[in-house]
């Protein structure tokens, strides 16, 4: 009799030594990176040493460290750090004692000068994400990390809109540079069920054993541990989630709670799934403004497509220039913006500020 | 005075979008006459185009070019920046004057409406980037009127316009247009982010000019040069136009105690070549050969 919960990929862990055995999944946590967002990129050296501490003996195997926008996005566009992402790099690789530390970077915003220095910090994993649509501008920068040695994983942002075919395509370039791991992600929330399977699916079919396939989730429409565990069934192998959905928008796949799913299903991933639960309430709790959540901002993200980590943008936004946050989202999912616009949410808001002052019936 | 009907010769090396529509406005020229256009690709769309509007074309590169007989005046570079590091010595040697299109920046860096005038000697000056030519004239508007320590442009253009060129060379890009916002733009610090969106219909190139000032600066100063250079580009690049006044914030600590300028741009192209949405090609090609009459009236004025 087969098993149902059975896998039919599992992680083939060859690279290099793991001091975690056998894995059917490989998890990410991603709390500080994408919850940089959340945090309005205000993480401190202590709250990071304390993060990656508990995340580290609760045996997650990868945690993600930069700014949400990743290397070199302290910016006006995107917010400046609190504390300089290459210190928070080096506090969570000096603390970190089995896991590994990732780092996120997206060209035309940070470069290779910028990879070579988040390597001299410690970070192990180099994760290089495009616009789904624009693979080819990674291509330099997996050839550079390839070369120092580094891990690589790459990102396919915004996967809701293209299709499972184009997806393919792109995750063949990035392979083909030198990528180890292609990522489907959900930035925008809106991907459902078995659209995320096709997607994860015809990524395995192209890219077969030359990489791994992962899956990145939002919960704008409350779905990141579904999408999670039907993109596991399709074939990802490595997958990124966020303690206490500390992430942008409504916040990603809430690693604890998908690591209690895998143990229901007999899934192995290495982490205790009492030690992250505990680790939730105690340490990434008290460093978060708020909890992530669903409600009319974010929702209105997952339901009109909208990049998760213009939610903060599109909320300052709409109170400095008194108009609605919801609006200027929906009018963000009209122009197709992808991730890196958050400038034109504020040409948006004076947009709407306008038709909002003009005369009526002139 | 230029003597009537005189112009210099012209070649441009690398056929693809910013060649052929480079192209399309030096045929425009009064001083400049595009003769060559050099490809590697026998199967080329731009250098076909070339051949039609009786350009002399060749598929076997700069090396083609240097061994004829009659030399070009002017060569534009309209390949990458790795093409033109290793080629710019050689144009040099040959005399050839050098107007690089590639961020290579070789040579220094001319925004027409800044230092458009300058360096009309020099054997190489360098276009910086798209982004750049869209948004340093922006930083330099405010920086003429007050200092700015920092400043940040974010340029967003269409994919469909953004050849395996400019894809291949983003961190140049990125570098280069940084580079000129100090150097040109007059900002202590610079950044510069490339956004490439697929939408469809393709988007016209939008930019955004972040600049920090001293929480006492002169806003209404700095609003009446910003509206002054938007005129000044408007001169060559006639769908270069602002979307929103200026807008001031701050400071706060989300400025890092300064005031932010926020400048909003769009710069729709003349439809050259690509369609008007490709403005980024537009204010590129058009600066480029503006920087080429200039040199070219210098010489041609000193006859």
């Amino acid at each position: 009799m087969t098993d149902i919960n059975a896998l039919t990929r599992t992680w083939s862990g060859t690279h290099g030594d793991e001091p975690f055995g056998r894995l059917d999944l490989r998890l990410t946590d991603t709390c500080l990176r994408d919850g940089s967002h959340h945090k309005r990129h205000q993480f401190t050296g202590q709250e990071v040493e304390d993060i990656v501490r508990a995340l580290d003996e609760s045996g997650v195997p990868v945690i993600e460290v930069t700014h949400g926008d990743g290397l070199g996005g302290s910016s006006f566009n995107y917010g400046f750090s609190r504390t300089p992402e290459q210190e928070l790099i080096k506090i969570a690789a000096e603390t970190a004692k089995r896991a590994k530390i990732a780092f996120l970077m997206l060209p035309g915003l940070g470069t290779k000068d910028d990879i070579r220095a988040a390597q001299d910090n410690g970070g192990q994993i180099c994760r290089v994400a495009t616009h789904c649509t624009e693979a080819d501008v990674s291509i330099q920068h997996f050839g550079l990390a390839r070369e120092l040695g580094l891990e690589t994983v790459g990102f396919l942002m915004m996967s809701h809109t293209q299709s499972p075919e184009i997806l393919a395509k792109q995750a063949r370039i990035m392979v083909d540079a030198g990528c180890q791991c292609v990522y489907v992600v959900d930035s925008a929330g809106a991907l459902i069920m078995e659209q995320t399977a096709d997607r994860v699916a015809a990524v395995v079919a192209e890219i077969g054993s030359q990489a791994d396939v992962g899956f990145h989730g939002h919960e704008n429409l409350g779905l990141g541990v579904s999408n999670t565990v039907i993109a596991a069934r399709a074939g990802a192998t490595q997958i990124d989630g966020s303690v206490r959905r500390f992430g942008a928008g409504a916040g990603n796949t809430p690693l604890e709670a998908f690591v209690g799913v895998c143990d229901k299903l007999g899934w192995t991933t290495g982490v205790d799934f009492l030690k992250i639960v505990d680790a939730s309430e105690d340490v990434i709790k008290p460093a978060m403004p708020e909890e992530c959540q669903l409600d009319r901002m974010t929702l209105m993200m997952g339901y009109a497509g909208v990049y998760s980590s213009f939610l903060k943008h599109a909320g300052n936004a709409a109170e400095r220039f008194g108009v609605s946050g919801a609006q200027i989202l929906l009018e963000a999912g009209k122009r197709k913006l992808i991730g890196g616009q958050e400038d034109q949410l504020i040409d948006i808001a004076l947009q709407l500020k306008a038709a909002q002052d003009a005369p009526v019936g002139v | 005075m230029t003597a009537i009907g005189k112009k210099l010769t012209a070649a441009i090396v690398g056929p693809g979008n910013i060649g052929t529509d480079l192209l399309y406005k030096l045929l425009r020229s009064d001083v400049v006459e595009p003769r060559w256009m050099i490809g590697v690709d026998a199967s080329s769309e731009g250098l076909r185009l070339a051949a039609d509007k009786g350009l002399e074309v060749s598929h076997e590169g700069v090396d083609w070019l240097l061994k004829q007989d009659e030399l070009p005046d002017l060569l534009f570079e309209a390949t990458s920046a790795y093409v033109h590091r290793e080629y710019a010595p050689r144009y040099a040697e040959a005399g050839i004057r050098a107007v690089d299109l590639t961020p290579a920046a070789v040579g220094p860096a001319v925004i027409p409406p800044v230092n458009g005038l300058a360096h009309l000697d020099a054997l190489n000056v360098n276009m910086i980037t798209c982004g750049g030519q869209a948004t340093i004239p922006m930083v330099n508007a405010v920086s003429r009127v007050t200092p700015v320590p920092y400043a940040e442009i974010v340029a967003s253009v269409s994919s469909a316009s953004a050849g395996p060129g400019t894809r291949a060379n983003i961190d140049e890009f990125t570098r280069t247009t940084s580079a000129g916002v100090e150097t040109i733009g007059g900002a202590e610090k610079g950044k510069a982010i490339i956004i490439l969106n697929p939408a469809e219909p393709p988007m016209i190139m939008r930019d955004t000019i972040f600049c920090a000032v001293d929480p006492d600066a002169d806003t209404d100063a700095i609003a009446e040069s910003v509206h002054r250079m938007e005129k000044a580009v408007q001169e060559y690049v006639p769908g270069y136009r602002l979307l929103q006044e200026p807008q001031f914030d701050g400071p706060s600590d989300f400025t890092r105690g300064m005031r932010r300028v926020s400048i909003f741009v769009e710069v729709e192209g003349a439809g050259d070549f690509l369609p008007p949405y490709a403005g980024n090609l537009d204010i590129m090609t058009a600066a480029a050969a503006q920087v080429g009459e200039n040199i070219a009236r210098s010489i041609l004025g000193a006859h």
